[in-house]
């Protein structure tokens, strides 16, 4: 192939980078690197592309289950905060209310229910998707650079269990990329 | 591939229009009418009360049907103001039931000659002795309430009548200035529909107790309008579906937008409910706590549960995931439930007026209900008539039929 030449003065294989230039062709290849079994690969585009999750088989994320343990914290953080403050260590009368007025806590249950939920949702999607991260092998590629302009990749990794030097390649190959390399780290 | 571009050609494969149905859509709906109307009569009668059971049952149910006409008259300009493409395919569903509203003006005739029944400030003597009606006597008087309600429907039937006409000429032409214009008129329609639908709930249900007022009450209404709009239009376009009507145009993805809609504004209905209340529980002022007084003793406070409960958290836990609002079922489900919600919403803002000392349930507001319903369907029958269920020249149609979410 024209555009076989490695990028990378390399150590280590981190695995193979196929590049498209338009994103039906990288719909289509994505279904077939799903089809064979994968699990340890990703595509990467300049924006949002409709239908990819479907066609990469992405599952569900865990994240809802994530932000509704942080929102039930919220909600029970406020709930005990304005107890303890209101009815507990400081008993103080307003306006002949009960020390803990269960209507005039909600406000504030709402709103640390809404926070705790916004926070896990944004940490954990950090968390899930392994993030910050100050380096990647991908980068060593020159080509790769064009992922935030007007280019689509599949990279699959040569820690995925069904990495093979030789069939990968082929099978890469076989989806017709406008180019493929081995990145290394 | 699994990604496949629709285009318009897929009209071709379902049935576009009633085909005749509407004619046996609009005699169901006239028997029902003649039926419930002619028993709730009766009925009312038999309440030996002077038919102020009646009445009030009547503008329960009257205010029940209103909410499912404002709201369409609320979703269709909203969807032009925001050039919305997922509903493209809806659209001309809502814009039928928006049509509805001139009906409901005629609903609201007998209950404008009724007056009395109902609203204490008919009573002019009573509204001048009291030092805190003497102000508001000029606003609630039967006189400029009838004035105000004219001009409420008149409004009303106007915009419903003009984006439904537009909307019906592109059908014909194709032409894309019908949707220019309509954008144009969104955004003054919102307005006018915010300040004329506050109005109208404060002038058909918080005046109820002429005593008292909340700002909120014009936005708590909405919530009611809006979440049981999205319930009928579920339950519209399902049964157009199943009829074999629409299929494969509307898709998982609008019913999913529907479910969000829902659930989005049950929790919207319950923020404005306790906003609404924590206020007024707050501040503690007699002329206002003594309407929630009323609606907290006597067997009222168990309404007031049964709202909390089944108005807000069972159907806000229920809608939450995507799971359920991708299934058509079970969304179906959750739209009557939503719907008889509204229904007891509307009955606990009224009733406790007519009957502080006990929840008054009786079966002429089941009758009337049907009765008033009928004159409902009859509309829409004769809205639909034989014309297309689609907006099918809509420029927007093409993205419509291959919205997705993700």
């Amino acid at each position: 192939m024209a555009n076989d030449n490695d990028t990378t003065t390399g150590r280590e294989l981190y695995g193979y980078l196929a590049e498209f230039s338009v994103p039906g062709d990288l719909l289509d290849a994505a279904e077939k690197v799903r089809d064979a079994g994968y699990e340890n690969w990703d595509c990467h585009t300049p924006f949002p592309l409709h239908g990819l999750d479907h066609a990469m088989g992405v599952k569900g994320t865990k994240l809802p289950l994530i932000v509704l343990v942080g929102g039930l914290a919220g909600l029970t953080l406020a709930g005990l905060m304005q107890w303890w403050m209101n009815a507990v260590d400081y008993p103080f009368m307003i306006s002949g209310k009960p020390y803990f007025g269960v209507p005039a806590a909600v406000p504030v249950m709402f709103e640390l229910t809404v926070l705790l939920s916004a926070l896990t949702t944004f940490f954990g999607m950090w968390g899930l998707n392994k993030l910050p991260q100050h380096h990647h092998p991908l980068f060593n590629s020159t080509r790769f650079k064009r992922a935030t302009a007007d280019r689509f990749f599949i990279s699959i990794e040569a820690r995925d269990p069904r990495f093979h030097l030789e069939k990968t390649r082929e099978l890469l190959e076989s989806l017709n990329p406008d180019a493929l390399e081995t990145v290394e780290d | 591939m699994a990604h496949q571009h629709r285009d318009a050609s897929i009209l071709e494969r379902t049935r576009l229009t009633l085909d005749g149905a509407h004619k046996r859509i609009v005699v169901v709906g006239a028997v029902l009418a003649v039926a419930g109307l002619g028993a709730s009569w009766v009925l009312g009668q038999g309440e030996g009360d002077g038919m102020r059971h009646f009445w009030f049952a009547y503008l329960l149910n009257f205010m029940f049907l209103l909410s499912l006409s404002l709201g369409a008259l609320w979703f269709v300009p909203l969807q032009h103001l925001t050039r919305s493409e997922w509903s493209v395919v809806i659209r001309r569903i809502a814009e039928i039931v928006s049509g509805t509203i001139p009906a409901l003006g005629l609903l609201s005739i007998p209950l404008l000659l009724n007056l009395d029944h109902v609203y204490p400030w008919t009573d002019a003597a009573h509204m001048e002795h009291s030092p805190l009606l003497a102000h508001k006597a000029v606003f609630l008087s039967p006189k400029w309430f009838i004035v105000r309600v004219a001009v409420y429907f008149t409004i009303w039937t106007a915009l419903a009548t003009l984006f439904r006409r537009w909307s019906l000429k592109q059908d014909e032409s194709g032409d894309v200035a019908y949707t220019l214009r309509s954008e144009k008129l969104a955004g003054a329609a919102l307005i006018i529909y915010g300040l004329t639908q506050t109005l109208a709930g404060m002038d058909f249900m918080m005046s109820l107790d002429p005593v008292w007022f909340s700002t909120m009450f014009g936005v708590y209404w909405f919530a009611g309008i809006v979440v049981s709009f999205f319930s009928l239009m579920l339950l519209l376009t399902l049964g157009l579906q199943r009829s074999g009507r629409l299929e494969g145009l509307v898709t998982k993805e609008h019913y999913n937008d529907y479910g969000r809609a829902m659930f989005a504004f049950v929790f919207f209905w319950a923020y404005i409910a306790f906003s609404q209340w924590m206020l007024i529980w707050y501040a503690n002022i007699p002329e206002e706590t003594m309407w929630f007084l009323k609606r907290q003793e006597n067997g009222w406070s168990t309404v007031g549960y049964i709202l909390i409960f089944c108005h807000w958290l069972i159907p806000f836990a229920g809608l939450m995931s995507r799971f359920t609002k991708r299934r058509v079922p079970l969304m179906a489900f959750w739209a009557v439930w939503i719907l008889v919600m509204h229904w007891i919403d509307l009955f606990w803002l009224i009733m406790p007026e007519l009957s502080p000392g006990g929840v008054p349930l009786r079966p002429v507001d089941v009758t009337l209900l049907i009765g008033m319903s009928g004159v409902f369907i009859v509309a829409l029958g004769l809205l639909a008539g034989n014309r297309l269920l689609i907006a099918r020249r809509d420029p927007r149609l093409v993205d419509s039929l291959n919205f997705e979410n993700y």
